[in-house]
């Protein structure tokens, strides 16, 4: 287990340095072997149908492309035109995008962390009833959208939310709560709220099976007083490796998040923009206009922006050994 | 250990249960859908409770069904056999690479975890050209194999696991090396029985990936008698869309795709509450 330490030894021959070196490289991977064997069979799907495809489709973001006629090779024009010239992207994609996974990303992981720690709480037997109806909405998807939330902000009086606000007396007519631009990032954000319930929720569900109940006892006779407490010394620190899982998995699923605006307003591209995220971005280059090169050079960007969304959350979860790995 | 029953408990779960039915309107609404007749179906805001029940809109999926070229119980076979397997498959490489990287150091470890964090970021719809290339350059194509081998890579599974595997205690395995156990057998005997929990998430969440996949039966599959359920399903509801004949078989369709995931979730997710219970390894 601690293998992987490099040497460092000054020679004079810088031959023979280089030999040792790959003499003991060698031979760490003969020792490790069972290691590479291990991970050979994931790794051999991994790259051929995840990183080589995606290596692929990245390429493009170097290119003119629209699906039809031949690759042409523009360098990196696209990302100058994406960030001089691209006023969609620049004023309504990023911030709308950054808008909504800051309030959706942690607020969602923070729902999703009460409710499991909640429900944990419940006696063992009705515990898996809460959990299908907490997760039934990620477990349903695109039927559960349309039949909850397009029923309930219908613009016209017979949605939900309108019927209420008019027999209440509240509002004096109907308020078209997803055609309007004021309203629309709101009820994105509501939503994906609700659905907010997903993987990561599980995995912090299973992880809490995991802390071990003598830290409780112990943690009771060392004067612990409160379940706050309790959460913060004991049940967090248990389950460091399922908070930095469903924490990744959020970031992932905010800023993968843009059908939730397409299912909701029913179009493509939403009224003046203003539920506009970028994935909206790439599929409007992708799918409408056909300009694929354009598209992959977003897609990288938006690749990127969640590589460093994720570093941050290793920085907030990740274990001491593996910073130093 | 069991906590009595407080006073802060009772007040959880009666808050607690009127916001579980409100999360669960989705399945109740599935359930229900299913079962309307024509003139309930069309209802606007919709119902969610059915008035009056009937099985025909079962009956017309079936009578529709029994008219394709293929027959139903072909695509049937086809998603369970997929499911299976990918549901093995999964488990097995991907506890087998978790193994590997959440408990030994070794050379490229570093480089492997972080390219498959980005990879979670990783939509396979955006890449659907280059993987079709890479499935026909290997003669995959109307083989299961091309249904399997591209749900095999699940970075979201293997990430999941590391972080449960890393969690065994390292004297535990140095304890089994030294009365001999071989790599094989920690990973069999002490590795996989206690990832329990988190190799019963995963089974939910391919399941439902795999169930629901259309992308491998559109792209790899040419012959129509190597396609899936789901493939088939989706199709029948797009040629259906807009008649209004197709709404019924579409609420009946709805509920057929929609059992298998349920059953999967309830069976797992039990397990999960179960194995760790009486454990108290860490």
């Amino acid at each position: 287990m601690n293998a992987g330490l490099a040497t460092h030894r000054t020679t004079t021959s810088r031959g023979a340095r280089v030999r040792r070196k790959t003499t003991l490289f060698i031979r760490q991977l003969r020792r490790d072997l069972f290691c590479y064997l291990f991970l050979a069979p994931f790794l051999i799907c991994f790259l051929a149908f995840i990183i080589i495809p995606v290596f692929m489709a990245a390429l493009l973001g170097f290119t003119s492309y629209d699906g039809f006629s031949g690759l042409r090779f523009i360098g990196i024009d696209n990302y100058i035109a994406l960030f001089t010239q691209d006023i969609i992207f620049l004023t309504k994609a990023i911030p709308n995008t950054v808008f909504f996974a800051l309030l959706v990303g942690p607020g969602g992981y923070l729902l999703a962390f009460a409710f499991a720690w909640l429900i944990h709480q419940l006696p063992l037997r009705i515990r898996d009833y809460y959990t299908l109806a907490f997760y039934a909405p990620s477990m349903a998807g695109g039927v559960a959208l349309s039949v909850v939330w397009i029923a309930a902000f219908s613009g016209d009086r017979v949605g939900y939310v309108n019927n209420f606000l008019l027999s209440m007396g509240w509002i004096e007519s109907p308020v078209i709560w997803l055609q309007d631009p004021k309203h629309l990032m709101n009820i994105m954000i509501l939503v994906s709220l609700w659905i907010s319930f997903s993987v990561g929720f599980l995995a912090m569900l299973a992880g809490l099976q995991t802390v071990n109940k003598e830290l409780y006892e112990a943690g009771r006779i060392d004067g612990i007083s409160s379940r706050l407490q309790e959460v913060f010394y004991i049940t967090l620190p248990s389950m460091k490796p399922q908070m930095l899982f469903s924490a990744v998995m959020s970031i992932v699923g905010t800023l993968k998040a843009g059908s939730i605006s397409v299912q909701l307003t029913g179009m493509p591209i939403s009224p003046s923009y203003s539920g506009h995220l970028i994935i909206n971005h790439i599929d409007d280059y992708a799918f409408i206009r056909f300009e694929l090169g354009y598209a992959s050079a977003v897609s990288v960007v938006l690749l990127l922006l969640s590589y460093f969304a994720m570093r941050f959350a290793y920085r907030l979860f990740g274990e001491k050994e593996e910073t130093r790995a | 250990m069991r906590r009595r029953w407080s006073w802060f408990q009772f007040a959880l779960v009666t808050s607690f249960t009127a916001l579980a039915a409100f999360m669960s309107l989705p399945i109740l609404f599935i359930v229900n859908h299913a079962f309307k007749p024509q003139n309930e179906l069309f209802l606007f805001p919709p119902q969610f409770l059915v008035q009056n029940p009937t099985l025909r809109n079962f009956e017309l999926l079936f009578l529709h069904a029994s008219n394709a070229t293929v027959p139903f119980t072909r695509y049937l076979f086809n998603s369970v056999l997929v499911a299976a397997l990918a549901l093995a498959g999964v488990i097995l490489v991907s506890t087998m690479a978790a193994y590997a990287l959440g408990k030994y150091r070794f050379h490229f470890k570093g480089f492997i975890l972080s390219l498959i964090t980005l990879s979670l970021m990783f939509a396979p719809e955006t890449v659907g050209i280059p993987r079709y290339l890479i499935i026909s350059g290997l003669g995959m194509n109307d083989t299961y194999f091309g249904h399997l081998l591209p749900l095999l890579a699940s970075p979201v599974a293997v990430f999941l696991l590391i972080g449960f595997v890393s969690q065994i205690p390292d004297e535990l395995l140095e304890a089994a090396k030294i009365d001999g156990a071989s790599h094989l057998t920690i990973f069999s005997r002490i590795v996989i029985p206690l990832s329990a929990p988190a190799i019963a998430t995963i089974s939910i969440l391919t399941f439902q990936t795999v169930w629901g996949d259309i992308e491998t039966s559109t792209l790899f599959m040419q012959e129509e008698t190597m396609r899936t359920l789901a493939f088939y399903v989706n199709s029948l509801l797009s040629g259906l869309q807009n008649s209004v004949a197709g709404q019924n078989m579409a609420a009946a369709a709805g509920l057929l795709m929609f059992l298998p995931n349920l059953i999967i979730f309830l069976i797992f997710q039990k397990r999960v509450l179960e194995t760790m219970v009486h454990s108290g390894i860490k």
